[in-house]
């Protein structure tokens, strides 16, 4: 029997082999695999975002443009919904058996023991109307957040709208700190100012247990972050002119622009057709934006900043003041309404001095104040004289901020388009063309695009005589009280200030003797300065065109106004103007002769006129 | 009786009592924190909770402590047949009359709060009744008579126990080859029933007639180059493969036609977790995040956060040893799989001191049931052995448990402090 002794040895190897074998397994997944500890940590830590409330936006009196208001999300928690009454549940949430399941599925492959959203943003009623049931039914309930809200349903487009990031956006690094599920501003104001409006995300960390229950703070919240609001943004908008252009613009398509000279400051922005902001929020957004984009009128187009049109005879008020910059123009120079050169709209007196020109919108005066400018003798060769000169007459035009971007504080603006000699070679080659290809240029046709905004500004320009602020919609941010300071600074053209009078002298014939005596305002004793414009469109009726300021001394507002196949200048767009001047400096529409107007502007009779 | 007393207190082995006492404080303290509720604390004594309850357990095995070395050492040996074959009649009792808890009818309810689990003392039972028959002078170890009389004393309580539906309990008492081998068990046996877990875990993975096909071909292959060699040995060759092929199809048999759906995934989650990633798989995974998470020094005492909220199930039970890996970390691994190699070690020591075959083989009987429990709760937490639901002894929660482990371990104890008094008679 004693050769059994050494079999002790066998039993205590055993145990020891066992003993190692465990602790080199637990040293392999407690020291060497950090995996478990990641593992653990999403099991029983829940890292809570707090949504910091957005900014607000206001209009430049202080009436509320944005807000914020709370939405519901139903959510569920899979592992602890599984005895519940189904078909009761699914007619509590109007929803059929299959839907439910396949909601149920999508939550459970998420995550089986954590909450996911079930319906996302429910209405107030349908809220009110779950909230008292849901007790009924365990593992859903009710997380509330906010969405934006518009009291007034104006300014959808340079409001714009936020929506979910991305999954382009998260792997892009200008928007690190964003997560999956985050909103952010997609376009207009809530875009252009994102990093004001978010505010500052906070964070918590709570502990839950096995069924996602809340299980108190991580370390006693050192962890935390206090979530900090948006700054809120006051506009430079009137909200009450913004709804009476918007009311002007029903059912047209078109653009209207005002600008406060003095400081650049946008009164109102409008572009038709527009959509109610509200569409772009909430459950409907997904659908409703499929919509907006499908609709052949293209309401999602922010035509002020985005369309580029032929700028038509409003062109000409900037013919003259680069001519007169380059001394081949003065306020007394008269030419020939010679119809050989170019057809005039009308028969009119002789056009002895610059006044008479423009209050006439005379073709073929301005073909030679543009035929001055481009041939000016700087070479023998035509071709070469003609290259040098509009070359010159490219970087003057340029400083009306026409054929750039103004630097407007919204998204995707245009630049549109002017015409140099590098273009036209391209098209004719350099010997190809000389002054005659080009003319059409000095009436404001031809190569030329300019957007509704930089229209507007131009009127800004003529306004001061000279200079203008970039165009903003932003008047502070915050606390602060501040625009952003790129908007405080005057830019001057390169055309002198002392020859603007004169543009000045005949924008006021224009509606007082000339082509648009509807927009005159002299029944409130208001000296009211214009151009009307008629854009010859290949594809249908003419667009009109209007760009006016006033009063003629302290402008307060500047206007364009762009009527998408609505005639001549004259007939749609100049009244407008007029009605919006006269609503923004007194408040009202004052004689019953101006509110037909008013009602055939809204009615858009003009359609029907001329036919 | 003086001179008695004075013998025991100088014979007792203070160093098992040491590590007995240790491991159950540290096991006390673990079932506080697996229990622990930040939002709601209460005292590690509160009898609300496990841990205040474990303490009244704790309280009890010192009074059983003290009655077990104030009976006649004697008696042990004596009486070894009467206990075994009243705990039969009690598991026998249980399974006919107990009414079934969780599916398991092996409960004797003795009030509302206080349960035991006849299942438990079979263990204590059962060592002492093998250790008698071991003793036994008479004992003819070559006797097929006496060797079925030796396995049908193991063999009982384990059937009866099968029938209550605790087959994990029944499992332990594969842990008495480890004493019958000390006692000259052939090691074949040993061999075989490592060669029979290793085949049977091998048709859990590969189906049947691949691994049949593979065994026949490395056969094929070895008797091929080999068989100028061994040809005379060749029917014997051929008898090993034949058995081995028993082997797989009586395995697979079993698996597909006696073990149930759960038993059989309880397996296969070894391999693959992802199996049944909601029962057993859910277990195996949270428990080894429990305790990976720990890292190398831990979370720090009540500071775990998988084995509080719940993620670890019967965390003050069955899976007592996250607490210890994930609020202690690797280190704390180290101290109780230290400890248990300590204790068994000691316990072997003590085993081979006894003069008596009854003392030596009760000894060997007593590490192997404690070790086949640390091997099979300390594996399945890690993902080493099944999910088995047998307690960590002297950590887990449970006055069964507790209980039964303090006897089993202190009847050792008891005999070892009277062994110079005994003769011998092996």
């Amino acid at each position: 029997m004693k050769y059994l002794e050494g079999r002790k040895y066998v039993i205590q190897a055993i145990f020891l082999a066992i003993g190692a074998v465990y602790l080199i397994k637990l040293f392999y997944i407690q020291v060497l695999d950090d995996s478990y500890k990641t593992a653990a940590e999403s099991n029983a830590m829940r890292r809570v975002v707090q949504y910091p409330f957005r900014g607000l936006v206001y209009d430049r009196h202080g009436a509320l443009l944005v807000e914020n208001t709370p939405v519901y999300d139903l959510m569920v928690v899979p592992k602890e919904a599984k005895a519940i009454d189904t078909l009761k549940f699914c007619q509590l949430v109007g929803l059929s058996l299959p839907e439910y399941r396949e909601k149920i599925t999508a939550a459970k492959k998420y995550s089986y023991v954590k909450p996911s959203p079930f319906l996302q943003r429910l209405t107030n009623t349908e809220f009110a109307a779950i909230q008292d049931n849901l007790v009924d039914f365990p593992g859903f309930y009710i997380n509330a957040r906010t969405v934006r809200s518009y009291p007034h349903s104006s300014l959808a487009h340079a409001l714009g709208y936020i929506g979910e990031i991305n999954p382009r956006q998260l792997e892009d690094t200008t928007y690190r700190g964003y997560r999956q599920g985050d909103y952010l501003g997609i376009s207009g104001l809530e875009r252009e100012y994102e990093q004001y409006l978010m505010g500052k995300r906070g964070v918590k960390y709570t502990m839950v247990n096995v069924r996602g229950i809340e299980k108190g703070s991580f370390k006693d919240g050192a962890y935390d972050t206090l979530s900090v609001a948006g700054q809120n943004l006051v506009t430079t908008i009137d909200l009450k002119l913004q709804q009476y252009a918007e009311k002007l613009m029903e059912g047209k398509i078109g653009s209207v622009v005002a600008i406060e000279p003095s400081t650049g400051e946008i009164l109102s922005l409008v572009s038709a057709p527009y959509y109610d902001p509200s569409q772009l929020t909430g459950k409907e957004l997904g659908n409703n934006y499929m919509k907006l984009l499908r609709d052949p009128v293209k309401p999602l187009f922010n035509r002020p900043l985005m369309a580029t049109y032929p700028p038509g005879s409003i062109f000409k008020l900037a013919q003259a003041l680069i001519a007169m910059q380059e001394g081949v123009l003065t306020a007394d120079t008269g030419y020939p309404c010679n119809w050989s050169m170019v057809k005039c709209s009308h028969r009119h007196a002789y056009p002895a001095n610059l006044g008479i020109a423009i209050e006439q919108s005379c073709n073929p005066y301005f073909y030679q104040v543009f035929r001055s400018v481009v041939n000016k003798g700087r070479s023998a060769n035509v071709y070469e004289d003609a290259h040098l000169g509009l070359d010159i007459w490219k970087k003057h035009i340029q400083t009306f901020g026409f054929a750039t971007q103004l630097g407007v504080d919204l998204p995707n603006e245009k630049k549109g388009m002017m015409p140099n000699s590098q273009f036209y070679d391209k098209i004719y080659g350099p010997k190809g063309w000389k002054y005659p290809t080009i003319y059409s240029v000095s009436l404001g046709q031809g190569e030329t695009g300019v957007t509704p905004l930089q229209m507007a500004n131009f009127a800004a320009i003529v306004a001061n005589r000279g200079f203008f602020y970039t165009p903003h919609i932003v008047r502070s941010v915050g606390e602060k009280g501040k625009p952003l300071p790129e908007y405080s600074v005057k830019r001057y053209t390169s055309v002198h200030p002392r020859h603007f009078p004169a543009v000045v002298e005949g924008m006021q014939r224009v509606v007082e003797s000339g082509t648009a005596r509807y927009a005159s305002l002299s029944h409130i004793g208001v000296t009211i300065c214009g151009k009307t414009g008629t854009v010859q469109n290949p594809h249908g009726k003419d667009h009109s065109v209007f760009i006016a300021f006033a009063p003629k001394e302290n402008p307060k507002i500047a206007i364009a106004v762009y009527v998408e196949n609505a005639g001549g200048g004259a007939v749609a767009a100049a009244p407008m103007a007029s009605l919006m001047v006269e609503k923004y400096l007194t408040d009202t529409i004052k004689t019953a002769g101006r509110k037909r107007w008013e009602n055939d502007m809204i009615t858009g009779a003009f359609y029907k006129w001329g036919k | 009786m003086m001179r008695t007393s004075y013998k025991i207190t100088r014979n007792i082995d203070w160093v098992t009592i040491g590590l007995y006492g240790l491991m159950v404080t540290l096991g006390w303290m673990n079932i506080y924190a697996a229990v622990y509720n930040p939002e709601h604390v209460t005292s590690i004594f509160d009898f609300s909770l496990n841990s205040g309850k474990q303490l009244a357990w704790i309280g009890t095995s010192i009074v059983i402590i003290i009655m077990l070395f104030a009976i006649d050492y004697k008696a042990y040996d004596s009486l070894a047949y009467g206990i075994y074959w009243f705990v039969i009649l009690v598991l026998l009792g249980t399974l006919l009359l107990a009414s079934p808890i969780k599916g398991s009818r092996s409960w004797l309810v003795i009030t509302e709060t206080v349960r035991l689990q006849p299942a438990e003392f079979a263990k204590f039972a059962t060592a002492l009744a093998v250790s008698r028959f071991m003793s036994n002078i008479n004992l003819r170890q070559q006797n097929w008579k006496d060797q079925a009389k030796l396995a049908g004393l193991a063999l009982l309580p384990p059937i009866i126990i099968i029938l209550q539906n605790e087959t994990g309990s029944a499992l332990v008492f594969a842990a008495f080859t480890l004493a019958f081998f000390r006692e000259g068990m052939s090691p074949l046996i040993l061999i075989i029933g490592a060669v029979a877990v290793f085949v049977f875990i091998l048709t859990l993975l590969i189906p049947q007639w691949y691994l049949v096909g593979i065994l026949t071909v490395l056969m094929g292959a070895y008797l091929w180059f080999n068989f100028h060699r061994i040809k005379r040995y060749l029917p014997t060759y051929v008898g090993v493969w034949a058995a081995i092929l028993v082997v797989v199809f009586s395995v697979s048999y079993f698996v597909d036609n006696v073990l149930q759906p759960h038993q059989q995934n309880r397996i296969k989650v070894l391999v693959d977790p992802e199996i049944d990633p909601l029962g057993v798989g859910w277990n195996v995974t949270q428990s080894k995040i429990a305790i990976g998470s720990g890292g190398l020094l831990g979370k720090g005492f009540l500071e775990g956060t998988q084995t509080k909220f719940d993620f670890v199930p019967e965390q003050s039970t069955d899976f007592i040893f996250c607490t210890v890996g994930e609020e202690h970390g690797w280190i704390g691994s180290v101290i109780i799989v230290a400890l248990f190699m300590a204790l068994l070690l000691r316990i072997v020591f003590v085993a081979e001191r006894q003069r008596s075959v009854f003392g030596r083989t009760y000894g060997y009987c007593v590490a192997s049931i404690i070790f086949f429990h640390f091997l099979v709760n300390v594996g399945m937490t890690i993902g080493l052995a099944p999910v088995v639901g047998i307690p960590l002894p002297f950590f887990s929660y449970g006055g069964s448990s507790l209980w039964s482990f303090t006897i089993l371990l202190f009847i050792l104890l008891a005999i070892d402090a009277h062994r110079k008094l005994d003769l011998g008679r092996g």
